[in-house]
């Protein structure tokens, strides 16, 4: 069974966003770029997929700009066996995104997809479950575990109140949620070895995609900031203040 | 120009997310249809029939809805979304899964978690973590919509509407459910709690939360949270993360207790009325959103929190 997974490239989780003074986006600009961390997690269920046995090619696919295409080496020095780069220096939306992997989907004929639950920088938390749908295909979000059984995907999910498991008729979807797994780190061999390892260059155009935005942004701005209240001495203090001048106790 | 809205419930009571949603979905303008799909849940189509604002309930009724999967959720919802302009649903675990599999559907590219509604075509989400504030127009003929339930208040009483039985479409038969482990508890739920107590890494021990914070949540009838460095470490279950990847909560009053104050966390809890931080590192970043600070060692603070509730009769 082939797996696909794919990798977007966002700002580094660690980096402290700035919106751009004239309100038309976040500053982008020399600004340490990486692999969504929910992406991740998904190069490293498909790895240990085929280390088990259960997977026999991982194919790593990103759109984005031509950088992007590092985004894919980091999935091949982790373990993937090769990727395509789906090229736009314009942004593409979760629904655009989705009919390029359907594309690739009906082209490649994975057994599986596994996907980030949402991606860091516009936490939409669409794409897998837009893929599913144009496919046709059951669809297993959040996922903390994934299991193969046979032709079906036994998945347990993160849901409000606690886990739920389902069970899917293969082929299908599979997003990813925090505790599914701890992504290993490329090895350095495996850095050098991932040099080697093929990238196909598409457009958008060849899977005659669309990738006009169906969303208008208007503006981008600071959320509201909150201002910080006092220090209180002691914890008497505090129970006096919540019930006197909070009014919440 | 009616909505879809669809119902957040267990399929005995209607869930809290509802009458928040609810609200958002007023902001469009249209008539409010609320969609209840459930098995053997009538109950909860006749709670959602007295909600302020709603103009008819449709209640779609077989074992496929039980759960909730996104398969045949789906299938309904797209089944009944010829007569609307919008369908909305809160943004819970449930309608993160199953509406954007109804916007790819219909060819929709959906807006997810928004906290406000600007213009019936126009809504603000956050980005980033909500570091940002986008606000976007969206150029479809439908809107398909998830709203940040804590972005919200929740709609009251006072309607009196029509429940409607509506056919429910073959479910697609490719997904099946096998059982869930729902955390029992008597305390509140997180995401509508009027108080929350969370705990982070500096508890250092699950025991630690059942010793030091338990029984404050109980004093004030709290629901308990955690940061994700303490159900990371192993202290706290997962489904008790409050941040932007966990739960987004906006309770009357939340206390963070030996918890920094990580953006990922804030995102999730800074639109609470009152915020009390607890924490021995004066420098921690949560102070700079807290309403009222205390710098100390949580596990002397805890019990003596504890005692002066005791004292107020709590």
């Amino acid at each position: 069974m082939k797996v696909l997974v794919p990798v977007k490239r966002v700002v580094d989780k660690d980096i402290k966003i700035r919106v751009k003074a004239d309100s038309s986006g976040v500053e982008l600009a020399n600004v340490k770029m990486s692999m969504n961390p929910f992406d991740e997690i998904a190069v490293e269920e498909a790895i240990r997929l085929k280390e088990a046995g259960k997977a026999t090619e991982i194919i790593a696919v990103s759109i984005g700009p031509q950088q992007a295409a590092e985004t894919i080496r980091t999935a091949l020095a982790m373990g993937a066996d090769r990727g395509i780069l789906v090229k736009s220096e314009a942004g593409v939306e979760p629904l655009a995104v989705a009919k390029i992997l359907k594309a690739i989907v009906e082209a490649e004929q994975p057994g599986l997809v596994i996907l980030g639950k949402q991606a860091i920088d516009d936490d939409s938390n669409q794409t897998g479950q837009m893929l599913a749908a144009l496919l046709g295909w059951p669809q297993g979000t959040f996922a903390s575990k994934v299991a193969i059984d046979g032709s079906d995907i036994v998945v347990t999910r993160e849901i409000d109140g606690g886990l739920q498991t389902v069970r899917l008729k293969g082929p299908a979807i599979v997003t990813t949620d925090l505790r599914l797994n701890e992504p290993r780190y490329a090895s350095l061999p495996n850095i050098m070895k991932a040099k080697k390892k093929p990238i196909d260059e598409k457009t958008p155009d060849a899977y005659g995609v669309d990738i006009k935005p169906r969303l208008e942004v208007l503006k981008t701005v600071e959320p509201p900031t909150r201002k910080s209240g006092v220090k209180v001495a002691s914890v008497a203090e505090l129970v006096g203040k919540l019930k006197s001048e909070a009014g919440v106790l | 120009m009616p909505t879809l809205l669809v119902a957040e419930h267990d399929n005995k009571a209607l869930k809290d997310a509802t009458h928040k949603a609810i609200t958002a979905a007023k902001g469009l303008g249209g008539e409010i249809h609320v969609l209840v799909a459930g098995s053997s849940c009538r109950p909860v189509a006749e709670a959602a029939a007295k909600l302020d604002g709603v103009a008819k309930v449709l209640l779609a009724e077989a074992a496929a809805y039980e759960h909730m999967l996104a398969e045949p959720m789906a299938a309904l919802i797209v089944s009944l979304a010829g007569p609307y302009d919008a369908i909305v649903a809160p943004a819970t675990t449930a309608g993160k899964n199953y509406l954007p599999r109804v916007a790819a559907l219909l060819d929709v590219m959906q807006v997810s978690d928004i906290v406000k509604v600007v213009a019936p075509d126009t809504f603000e989400r956050l980005i980033y973590a909500g570091n940002a504030v986008q606000v976007v127009r969206s150029r479809d003929a439908k809107k398909v919509l998830t709203v940040r339930t804590a972005a919200f208040q929740a709609a009251g009483e006072g309607g009196s509407a029509a429940i409607e039985t509506v056919a429910a479409p073959a479910d697609p038969a490719i997904s099946s459910f096998v059982g869930e482990e729902l955390s029992k508890s008597d305390r509140p739920e997180l995401t509508s709690a009027k108080v929350i107590i969370s705990g982070g890494r500096a508890m250092q021990s699950r025991e630690n939360f059942a010793k030091y914070i338990e029984p404050v949540a109980d004093r004030l009838g709290a629901a308990v949270g955690a940061s994700r460095a303490a159900v990371d470490a192993g202290y706290a279950p997962n489904d008790w993360q409050v941040g932007q990847t966990g739960k987004v909560v906006a309770p009357q009053l939340y206390i963070a207790v030996g918890i920094s104050g990580a953006i990922q966390h804030l995102a999730g809890m800074k639109d609470s009325k009152v915020i009390v931080a607890i924490n021995k590192d004066e420098e921690a970043p949560i102070f700079q959103v807290a309403d009222y600070g205390l710098v100390a060692d949580l596990f002397q603070a805890l019990p003596e929190f504890e005692q002066e509730l005791g004292k107020l009769g709590r």
